[in-house]
């Protein structure tokens, strides 16, 4: 390749002041003559093309470089060639129309070599640096940093004169830095490395670990001074690294305890709350992902607004679920947990088995919309996804939802004077039963919104609730029963816990240690972290 | 295992016991009968004659005995001593793996790979040796002791955590749905030297007997149904003892129990310890006759399942758990044959309806029916007085009462 850069770049200064004198056309005269068979005279052109500041010689580069430029026999203008519906379509490099009612064999393939190819690419990426689009400059400017070559010195620096954008501005800065660690002279390889200082690009440590060797102790710098330097850099590189990853872990770690959240907060309802133990929980959740999915099913036109639809819905279907299961099933079963759990779990096998009779036992794909997918870049290394931290906001706002409604208002007063109290309530005039039913279709509407967000993080299929079931109540049993703040407290542990273990052990090994240390925890305080005190909770 | 501790207590005692508990005296002449009958049906008559039992359905009756026994370890553990435990599968599946172990380093050199000492999949998985715990599983009598000790230790371990520091109820069933969780992703592993995924499978013989062969297969049938018989004989004892009678007052009220000053922990512990060992004795006998074990076992659905067959049965009768065991497999195997989508419809509402009108399981209904029956002759032959005098001690399981001590 360096080779190669050096070739070119003497052609093209020699055939640049040739081509200013013979070709001073324009660019329809240029375009025409790509069709030659010579690849001498095709190179002379594209080095001339190259010079002309038309933005149509990006476009005529690239389908050249992919062989997708054409001429046509009978007037010689150039086509690009695509593909519609099966059938061969040729575009009009000059006028952009498409070609109609020519014949498709009379166009003939701008054929390119290696050599030829070498060259284009060269120029493409100097194109593409003064293209006015940011996004391409950016990835032009990544493209010399994943491979710097001294060649590309000077267009570098034409092109740092004219840069605005402080992005790209940084990014060829750093590649002008690496292309000056390759240079003889050592003072400018250690003003180099003083440039790459703290960068965290992955080329920026692949450069400084040749230099000095991974260790400090191979690498093929001679110059004391230098190594010292690279090696001090490329520490200080590796400490910035080890924090990111940390914080990366952690990131994942809240995202995991977020779901895990949104999980268990309905659990801490029933479960905690109620003393219901409601084995159904996760099945509540598979409902409101398959809620999701229905929603993209019967709207496919309003797939980005499809999550707003399918939370209110999903609360509806799994809420009323609740009630009905309630109603039915678990008000004949009160004081009774162990029977309770039985009974629910009968209900949750049989919601496993109708979700899989009526949508087939397969996973279903919810479509992510695009406004949650894709990702930021918080530096060189470290790039955060979108979907990861809107679940995190969506969890955040649902627990303080909930605790606004347990504590302000009047539903939430009853639920907890049901709760403390129930004879006293009752006399009060308040109609307990109803009270539990609601309460508990609460807990179950919760999950249903937890389906949704899971739906958007996870496959959709009838066993999306036996995945989350125990990890919810150890979440619950783990923060304490009966306390949403515990249940925050206990997701976030868990899941921190769990993401900072598994660049060490393996994600199969992490959960393992954590299922072990909770049920080590709840030898120790088998109330869990925020127990409730008081005598209400002995038997 | 357990054979000489019942025979030389002499036949005194436990004739009293079975003479007290009509039916398990019915069910154990019963499964005996049975353990008698089918295999010489299944040895000595023609493949032809209307009388002959296949080897297929034998081995699914020898299937059944091994889930009663499970079942009946289980009963021991919640029907008497009032704990719920969500992960008896894990004890069940331990007992089958040390099984499996031995005829894993049976096999030899018949494998795919031919490797002396290696099984199959740590040839694949490019070991060199066998790992420390695979030693002394090619003996016998050193297996058949791991398919005790090794349920028996991960009880004991974690009995002894959860008792001593009053672990009850609700959280004590979430806590072993986690541990056998947590041993499910464990056994999945394939660095845990267990097969991973696969589990163990492909075996040949036990104790010189080609496991295909339709007489071993007879002798398995036989030697589950004995150890049922002998387990449900252990169970019957230690029931009617005055340990029997403290593990109800456990159930029943834990802490006046423990203020009358009983070791409640010491109690519970040995309970839950003898009831994982019967439950690895189960998984041990069912392995060879399925032919195979691996980590879904584990899987905490199937844990709960046991719990339903006691719970159908009847809970605290011993017996109930054994025709619970039975009546549901059956309707499994009949299901998911005929109907394989409506299984778990069944198996949910079975569960709801178990709860919800069958507190004391079959065995309950039926008492409750010939109960009722009783009163009516004796209400026309002489009024009051007379129903309630023969319901035994032992007997009178406390379905619905039980759960007090469990109220949060």
């Amino acid at each position: 390749m360096n080779n190669r850069g050096w070739l070119a770049l003497l052609l093209g200064v020699i055939l640049s002041t040739a081509a200013a004198s013979a070709w001073s056309d324009d660019f329809t005269t240029l375009a025409t003559q790509l069709k030659s068979r010579d690849f001498n005279t095709k190179q002379q052109t594209i080095e001339a093309l190259a010079k002309i500041n038309d933005p149509r010689v990006l476009t005529i580069f690239k389908a050249m470089m992919g062989g997708q430029l054409f001429y046509n026999e009978d007037n010689s203008q150039p086509y690009l060639e695509s593909e519609k519906n099966g059938e061969r379509q040729f575009t009009s490099v000059l006028t952009g129309k498409q070609a109609e009612g020519m014949d498709p064999f009379s166009f003939h393939r701008v054929v390119v070599n290696n050599y030829l190819r070498g060259i284009l690419r060269d120029h493409l990426a100097g194109l593409e640096l003064s293209s006015p689009d940011e996004g391409l400059r950016l990835k032009a400017a990544r493209q010399m940093l994943d491979d710097p070559e001294p060649d590309d010195m000077p267009r570098i620096g034409k092109a740092l004169e004219r840069e605005t954008s402080p992005k790209v501005h940084r990014v060829l800065v750093l590649a002008q830095d690496l292309i000056r660690l390759q240079k003889d002279d050592s003072a400018v390889r250690l003003a180099a490395i003083a440039g790459l200082e703290g960068q965290l690009e992955p080329d920026v440590k692949d450069a400084l670990v040749q230099l000095v060797g991974p260790d400090g102790k191979g690498g093929s710098e001679k110059d004391p001074k230098v190594r010292a330097a690279a090696w001090s850099a490329l520490q200080g590189i590796n400490t910035r690294l080890w924090w990111n990853g940390i914080f990366q872990n952690v990131y994942f770690g809240v995202s995991l305890g977020a779901v895990l959240l949104l999980a268990a907060v309905g659990l801490a309802i029933t479960f905690g709350v109620m003393g219901v133990i409601n084995m159904a929980h996760g099945e509540m959740i598979m409902l409101g992902a398959y809620t999701t999915y229905m929603v993209q099913q019967i709207w496919p036109g309003l797939i980005e607004y499809s999550v707003f639809i399918a939370i209110p819905l999903a609360f509806c279907v799994s809420g009323l679920v609740g009630v009905l299961l309630e109603r039915l099933v678990i008000r004949h079963l009160y004081g009774r947990p162990l029977e309770t759990l039985l009974a629910t779990f009968g209900v949750s096998l049989a919601l496993q088995q109708a979700v899989r009779t009526i949508f087939s036992p397969l996973n279903r794909s919810v479509i992510t919309p695009d406004w949650m997918s894709g990702s930021f870049a918080v530096n060189g290394a470290l790039s955060l996804t979108w979907n990861r931290l809107y679940i995190i906001i969506f969890a955040l706002l649902v627990l303080l939802v909930l605790s606004v409604v347990l504590r302000k208002t009047q539903f939430g007063l009853q639920m907890r004077a049901v709760t403390q109290n129930r004879r006293m309530a009752n006399s009060m005039g308040i109609r307990a039963g109803w009270v539990d039913a609601l309460t508990f279709g609460l807990g179950s509407g919760i999950a249903g919104i937890a389906g949704v967000a899971l739906s958007q993080l996870t496959n959709v299929g009838p066993n999306l609730g036996q995945d989350y079931i125990v990890d919810s109540f150890m979440v619950v049993v783990f923060g304490g029963v009966g306390n949403l703040m515990g249940t925050f407290f206990g997701a976030m542990t868990l899941g921190i816990a769990n993401k900072l273990l598994e660049p060490f052990s393996g994600a199969v090994l992490a959960k393992i240690v954590v299922l072990v240390f909770i049920i080590l925890f709840i030898q120790k305080r088998p109330r869990g972290l925020f127990a409730l005190k008081g005598r209400a909770i002995e038997d | 295992m357990a054979q000489g501790t019942v025979s030389t207590r002499g036949q005194g005692p436990l004739t009293r016991l079975l003479m007290q508990d009509r039916g398990g005296r019915r069910l154990m002449i019963l499964l005996a009968l049975v353990t008698i009958i089918v295999p010489i049906l299944n040895q000595a008559v023609p493949a032809g004659s209307l009388f002959h039992v296949s080897s297929y359905s034998m081995t699914l009756l020898g299937k059944y005995l091994c889930y009663a026994l499970l079942a009946l370890a289980v009963d021991l553990i919640w029907g008497y001593c009032g704990i719920l435990s969500l992960g008896h599968g894990a004890f069940f599946a331990l007992g089958g793996y040390a099984m499996g172990m031995y005829l894993m380093r049976q096999i030899g050199d018949r494998g795919v790979y031919g490797n002396p000492l290696l099984p199959d999949f740590m040839v694949f998985l490019n070991w060199h040796s066998l790992p420390w715990y695979w030693h002394g599983f090619n003996l016998f009598p050193f297996a058949m002791l791991m398919v005790l000790v090794a349920p028996a230790i991960l009880a004991f371990v974690f009995g002894w955590l959860a008792f001593r520091s009053r672990v009850t109820g609700v959280y004590l069933s979430i806590i072993t749905q986690a541990l056998t969780y947590a041993l499910m992703l464990a056994f999945f592993r394939n660095e845990m030297g267990f097969g991973g995924n696969n589990g163990l499978t492909d075996f040949k013989d036990i104790l010189g007997f080609d496991l295909q062969s339709d007489s071993t297969r007879a002798g398995l049938f036989v030697a589950s149904g004995v150890a049922l018989i002998l387990a449900y004989l252990l169970c019957r004892c230690i029931v009617g003892s005055r340990l029997g009678r403290a593990m109800v007052a456990v159930r029943d009220t834990e802490s006046r129990t423990r203020f009358l000053g009983y070791r409640v922990e010491h109690i519970k512990l040995f309970t839950f310890t003898l009831s994982a060992m019967l439950a690895g004795v189960a998984g041990a006998l069912y392995v060879p006759q399925i032919g195979i074990i691996n980590p879904s076992e584990f899987s905490p659905i199937n844990s709960i399942e046991i719990i339903i067959w006691v719970a159908v049965g009847g809970r605290g009768t011993l017996f109930g758990a054994i025709i619970g065991a039975i009546l549901v497999n059956y309707a499994k195997t009949w299901f998911t044959g005929a109907f394989p989508e409506l299984w778990l419809f069944f198996l949910g509402g079975l569960f709801v309806v178990t709860t919800l009108f069958l507190p004391k399981g079959v065995v309950g209904l039926a008492q409750q029916i010939t109960d009722r029956i009783r009163e009516r002759r004796a209400q026309n032959q002489n009024p009051p007085s007379a129903g309630s005098a023969d319901i035994q001690g032992v007997d009178a399981p406390a379905g619905n009462d039980s759960t007090v001590g469990d109220r949060a």
